[in-house]
């Protein structure tokens, strides 16, 4: 069993009046991928928010590589190691894909093996590494906001549903660069609806469920249990082929 | 070659938008005939531009401002007004060189008195950020409320501590008078404006494209959160755009003051209502608008106090209504609002 990375424990989240998260735990391990599944509007973007220090959370402590980052602001959190690619990927438009690169490789400049690496993944930022990021399709912004996360080395990704919208040869390019990441030894915690996407990159699971883990195990075990999954997202994996 | 250089762009060209750009060609053109004689309008249309110069100086901070950070500063007039008197006060023991009639020897008066407007401009301008903006982040109308109170209070410093007279300020004596060019007189002030706001405009353009601190202004105003979350402390970032912009406002404040030769606390305010109308129009958060917004008004301006001097009173407002009218969110909108 590898150690805990991320450790979030009792964490409650509010957003103005209304309460979202009512006391998360979850526990995301080093060099596995833990995916975060659950209907809309269980919480799960704001559990990835929370985590970055973009709300604040009310109760509960987050800890992360044995600091509690509970308290920390977003960019010392970012700092600390945490690469986050929300839900919108923001991409900025009105910036070159190069530009966006740059500006992820904070401490310095990009490295040319890295970059080589990261085009291994996605050859498409290659082909428009000049191009204004705002001109790229879906995918395309998706993929730079995933490489732009790994443009340094960071001890955790937080990967806020990376296929929504996406045309299927799009996924299966994203589900391959994911798995290879994986391999290299990336803390990755994925929120995803696409359980077949979430089947084939998961090492641990947890299902949310208005603000709380209301599942958590081994993917294997969830992906082989078709009568859990119709009790916990609704679904079974027959009505998604 | 390194990967980082050597792949290009592929996707289809992308249509540039020039309508704005020709904007004021077209205003400049269309006032030829009402105006009649050509050397008239060349008068006209270079005081037009001088002006506009100056007010772009004025405007640009207040736009980053404002799409960097969502902040209302209507206090941003104190800074046209500070720099304004440091004119008076840095010109002051530089006299002799501002009343030589050799113009090198008078940039010795001017470069200086310049540069001392812009940097304490920008201090007060930090000094104005952590005590009026800071506190009231993300609050708009507290903002709105507050920076007035700030603007209020700045003009009655400056009356507390230069009267409230209006102070005269001749420009140096080599800027006076005008160049003849085929009949039209062309003041050689309104050139060293003109020429003066263009180094400014190319400056911050070269800055927001070239440097990774412009690079981040520009991706905050996009998306801040996401600045952030890729490591960048954006309050930082924002206390030093803040004193750009002041020092700018400094530098437009001057040379408004050396301008109109004359320097009074209500420069500020005057300044204030233009300079919001110029951001609006321009796009907020976009200088390449504000420039173009920033010439535009001041071009009609000057079209309309010649033509019809009491419409000239509305010109402002009439052009911001209908850019607004052409396109909602003005003349180059940023992207995320």
């Amino acid at each position: 069993m590898s150690e805990a990375l991320l450790t979030l424990s009792g964490v409650h989240t509010h957003i103005g009046r209304y309460h979202i998260l009512h006391g998360v735990d979850l526990v995301a391990l080093r060099g596995r991928t833990t995916m975060l599944l659950g209907r809309n509007g269980a919480g799960k973007t704001t559990t990835l928010r929370t985590i970055m220090g973009l709300w604040r959370a009310s109760a509960g402590a987050v800890n992360f590589a044995g600091a509690s980052i509970d308290r920390s602001a977003t960019p010392d959190i970012a700092r600390a190691g945490v690469a986050y690619v929300p839900e919108n990927m923001g991409v900025f438009g009105d910036l070159t894909v190069k530009e966006n690169m740059v500006l992820a490789a904070r401490a310095g400049a990009l490295d040319e093996q890295r970059l080589a690496w990261i085009f291994g993944f996605f050859p498409a930022l290659r082909k428009f590494w000049l191009s204004r990021a705002g001109l790229l399709s879906g995918g395309q912004k998706q993929m730079l906001a995933i490489a732009r996360a790994i443009a340094e080395d960071h001890k955790l990704l937080l990967i806020d549903e990376p296929t929504k919208g996406l045309a299927p040869a799009i996924v299966g390019a994203l589900i391959e660069a994911l798995t290879d990441l994986r391999r290299a030894g990336a803390t990755i915690v994925l929120v995803e609806q696409n359980f077949r996407v979430a089947q084939d990159i998961g090492d641990d699971v947890y299902v949310m469920e208005s603000g709380k883990i209301v599942h958590s195990g081994a993917m294997d075990a969830l992906a082989a249990d078709d009568e859990l999954q119709r009790r916990l997202l609704g679904l079974n994996l027959d009505s998604h082929q | 070659m390194s990967a980082i250089e050597e792949t290009g762009a592929a996707l289809p060209r992308e249509k540039t938008d020039v309508w704005p750009v020709l904007l004021p060609l077209i205003v400049a053109a269309a006032a030829l005939p009402f105006v009649g004689s050509f050397s008239t309008w060349t008068t006209l249309t270079i005081a037009g531009l001088a002006m506009g110069m100056m007010i772009f100086a004025m405007s640009s901070g207040l736009t980053l401002v404002f799409g960097l950070m969502d902040v209302m500063n209507f206090g941003h007039g104190a800074f046209v007004a500070v720099g304004a008197y440091l004119a008076v006060v840095a010109l002051a023991p530089l006299a002799v060189y501002a009343q030589s009639d050799q113009i090198l020897v008078n940039l010795v008066a001017l470069v200086p008195t310049a540069l001392i407007a812009m940097a304490v401009s920008a201090a007060v301008g930090f000094a104005f950020e952590r005590a009026f903006v800071r506190p009231v982040y993300g609050q708009h109308l507290k903002q709105i409320l507050i920076t007035m109170g700030g603007l209020i209070v700045a003009e009655q410093l400056l009356y507390a501590i230069f009267g409230p007279q209006i102070i005269p300020l001749p420009v140096p004596a080599a800027l006076r008078g005008s160049f003849l060019v085929g009949g039209a007189a062309i003041e050689k002030y309104r050139v060293i404006a003109v020429v003066v706001g263009l180094i400014v405009f190319v400056a911050l353009q070269l800055a927001l494209t070239r440097t990774r601190i412009g690079l981040l202004i520009r991706a905050g105003v996009e998306n801040r959160e996401m600045v952030e979350a890729l490591g960048y402390r954006i309050d930082r970032l924002f206390v030093g755009v803040f004193m750009a912009g002041s020092a700018l406002a400094g530098l437009g404040g001057m040379m408004w003051a050396l301008y109109r030769e004359q320097v009074h606390a209500s420069i500020g305010g005057e300044m204030m209502v233009l300079t919001f109308i110029v951001i609006i129009i321009g796009g907020l958060g976009s200088v390449g608008g504000c420039f173009i917004g920033a010439v535009l008004v001041a071009l009609t301006a000057n079209y309309a106090g010649y033509l019809a001097p009491k419409i000239a009173l509305v010109s402002n407002i009439a052009l911001m209504v209908i850019i607004l009218l052409w396109r909602p969110r003005g003349l180059y909108p940023v992207t995320s609002r």
